[in-house]
């Protein structure tokens, strides 16, 4: 009778009980030991190359002469912002992406990322300055619209991708309209927002994050029981006992406050809300995108790609956004071809 | 499963979306521990009333009663673990294997700490093994032919263990065999737990052989309700339908068995 769920756990004290596949379990770990080692890497790797050993020995506390300094408080707060931030917009996305039904309702598909930064360029280009403040007041501020717009009537998830998209391209020509306002040191300060980028970011960045992805994630995971029967359409979930409006404010709550404060950290990293839930989804082997697998996903790819961004194309000190960006819309093809020949496009 | 079967019934229900109302001034009993069946023409408010008895819409005037108090009074949960409702056509993620799905069934039964339990692993177990879909298991449920996929979603509404169940049209889009299959699985359901099942059919002659109690609407009104020998005349078919018709007897099954007439077949 065990093997009608494998991975079905029962304690009896404290009285728990769950399951947990094995399958996600594996790839969890696979996941958090490769993250682990493109951190280090991408601690190791610079101007003043440091050597593996000696970055792990300062990540567990040693004093390591000549290069703590440069990795503690240099290199690190910059790789943390990118592994918080991808797993930020992971979570983000699958939370979406669950609710809605639909993988392309993530986030920066419709929108959110997109009022973020044209608050923060409006910010810029207006004289109150790119701060991280306005582009989680923007995020927030593009949700609400696209909740009264989309939302009560009826929660679609084409609907929802439909209206996102009318509100992404709003936010967007109004960014564009601001930046031909601009001068060019503002301009070349908002272009970091247009597309994603960690670089130069200090711990007053990754204080902030921290905050928010340690509080939002476990809020997420002590809501995908719900999440669990939301997939199913509101009348099932209903029907199922779930308090249907207040956990979907929670889920779409813990989301936004995700992307906006993503946003705030480094920009609109484009695609890895769409991308990262997906790719962890088939990795997990389930299906709707598991919250802790996206996150992990999230948060290796945004470091991979980092690393692409500065050691394939030497000195040209490429925003982060910019690869997310291009593996993202190839993986996005792929979906879309894919979706089209099962004949589930919508 | 519990043994106390609760009684369910509407009060002078009235039920309306924006601008139009769809069900008015309604009484209706259910009996306990039977299969009612509603019948109606499209639109005459039969799956809205469904809707409104599953707690899922809220009444404009009036009330449903879960043994006597309010349901739309009652919490979530308490209300989930008696009634149970299948949605019409619900629509699977895809993917989703069987027996995740059916999992899902045991929500309101689990709590944030017990979400697997003893008593979970059994409702599960016994729910496949009543729609015959133990075998199928671990396949994915879009994967499945239309029978199969119906009768998925009949084991989660059977793993809810809920004395009171309501289903929506539960063979449309289906052939014949697959049709006569599950409301046969329904009947065992009923015969086999004393479950009330309440559930909205197309097919007048299946509404006829399955049913104990027939409710026929039309216009959001109760026309017609009892046996369903009593219910199914002429008069009332083409009062309900708006059809002229012939009724005999199903020489099977004994209940009434209408013969539609039309402009080019005329008795």
């Amino acid at each position: 009778m065990t093997t009608l769920r494998p991975g079905a756990f029962r304690l009896a004290v404290p009285s728990v009980s769950g399951v947990v596949s094995p399958r996600t379990v594996v790839v969890c770990l696979a996941l958090a030991v490769g993250t682990f080692a493109v951190l280090c890497v991408n601690l190791a790797l610079g101007d003043y190359p440091v050597s593996l050993p000696d970055v792990v020995r300062t990540l567990f506390g040693a004093d390591v002469a000549g290069s703590g300094f440069i990795v503690r408080e240099l290199r690190l707060p910059r790789a943390l912002t990118g592994l918080l931030v991808g797993a930020a917009f992971a979570v983000s996305g699958a939370i979406f992406q669950t609710i809605t039904r639909n993988p392309l309702a993530s986030p920066d598909m419709i929108g959110i990322n997109a009022g973020a930064t044209t608050a923060v360029v409006a910010g810029i280009v207006l004289g109150a300055g790119g701060s991280a403040t306005l582009g989680v007041l923007g995020a927030l501020a593009t949700a609400v619209l696209i909740y009264l717009l989309a939302w009560r009537r009826g929660a679609s998830g084409y609907r929802i991708v439909l209206v996102g998209i009318g509100v992404s391209w709003m936010c967007t020509s109004a960014t564009d309209y601001l930046l031909t306002h601009a001068k060019l040191h503002e301009a070349q300060e908002a272009f970091g927002w247009l597309v994603g980028s960690i670089n130069g970011r200090g711990w007053e960045t990754v204080g902030p994050l921290a905050l928010a992805v340690g509080l939002l994630l476990p809020l997420t995971l002590l809501l995908s029981r719900w999440s669990r029967t939301l997939a199913l359409g509101d009348d099932v979930a209903r029907g199922l006992g779930t308090p249907v409006q207040r956990a979907r404010f929670g889920l779409l709550l813990a989301g936004v406050g995700l992307v906006a404060f993503a946003t705030a950290a480094a920009g609109p990293v484009l695609f890895v809300a769409l991308a990262a839930p997906q790719v962890a989804q088939r990795l997990a082997g389930h299906a709707t995108p598991p919250p802790v697998t996206s996150a992990l996903t999230g948060a290796f790819m945004v470091l991979v790609s980092d690393l692409i961004a500065r050691y394939l194309i030497p000195d040209a000190d490429l925003p982060v956004g910019v690869v997310t960006g291009a593996l993202g819309a190839a993986f996005l093809l792929w979906l879309l071809a894919r979706a089209n020949r099962a004949g589930s496009g919508g | 499963m519990t043994t106390h079967r609760p009684e369910l019934r509407a009060e002078k229900l009235r039920l309306a979306y924006p601008g139009r109302t769809v069900v008015d001034d309604l009484d209706l009993d259910l009996p306990t521990g039977r299969i009612t069946v509603i019948v109606g023409a499209n639109a005459c408010g039969k799956s809205t009333l469904l809707r409104a008895l599953a707690r899922l819409m809220p009444p404009a005037a009036g009330s449903v009663q879960l043994d006597g108090k309010a349901i739309h009074s009652m919490p979530t949960r308490q209300v989930a673990r008696q009634v149970g409702i299948l949605p019409q056509s619900p629509v699977t993620p895809a993917g989703l294997t069987v027996v995740d799905l059916v999992s899902r069934g045991r929500s309101p039964h689990q709590t944030w700490w017990q979400q697997w339990s003893q008593a979970d692993e059994a409702a599960v177990t016994s729910a496949l093994a009543a729609t015959n879909m133990t075998d199928l298991k671990d396949r994915p449920v879009d994967e499945l032919s239309g029978g199969q996929r119906q009768r998925a979603w009949i084991a989660m509404a059977v793993a809810q263990e809920t004395p009171v169940l309501l289903l929506d049209e539960p063979t449309t889009f289906l052939d014949l065999s697959h049709q006569i299959d599950v409301l046969d699985l329904v009947v065992d359901l009923n015969r086999r737990d004393g479950r009330t099942v309440v559930m909205v059919l197309h097919d007048l002659n299946q509404a006829g052989r399955y049913a104990d109690h027939l409710v026929a609407m039309k216009a959001g009104r109760i026309v017609a309700q009892g046996d369903p020998a009593a219910v199914i005349t002429p008069e009332v078919v083409a009062d309900v339908f708006d059809v002229g018709c012939q009724v005999t007897v199903d020489p099977i099954s004994g209940t009434p068995l209408i013969i539609p007439t039309g402009r080019h077949h005329v008795a």
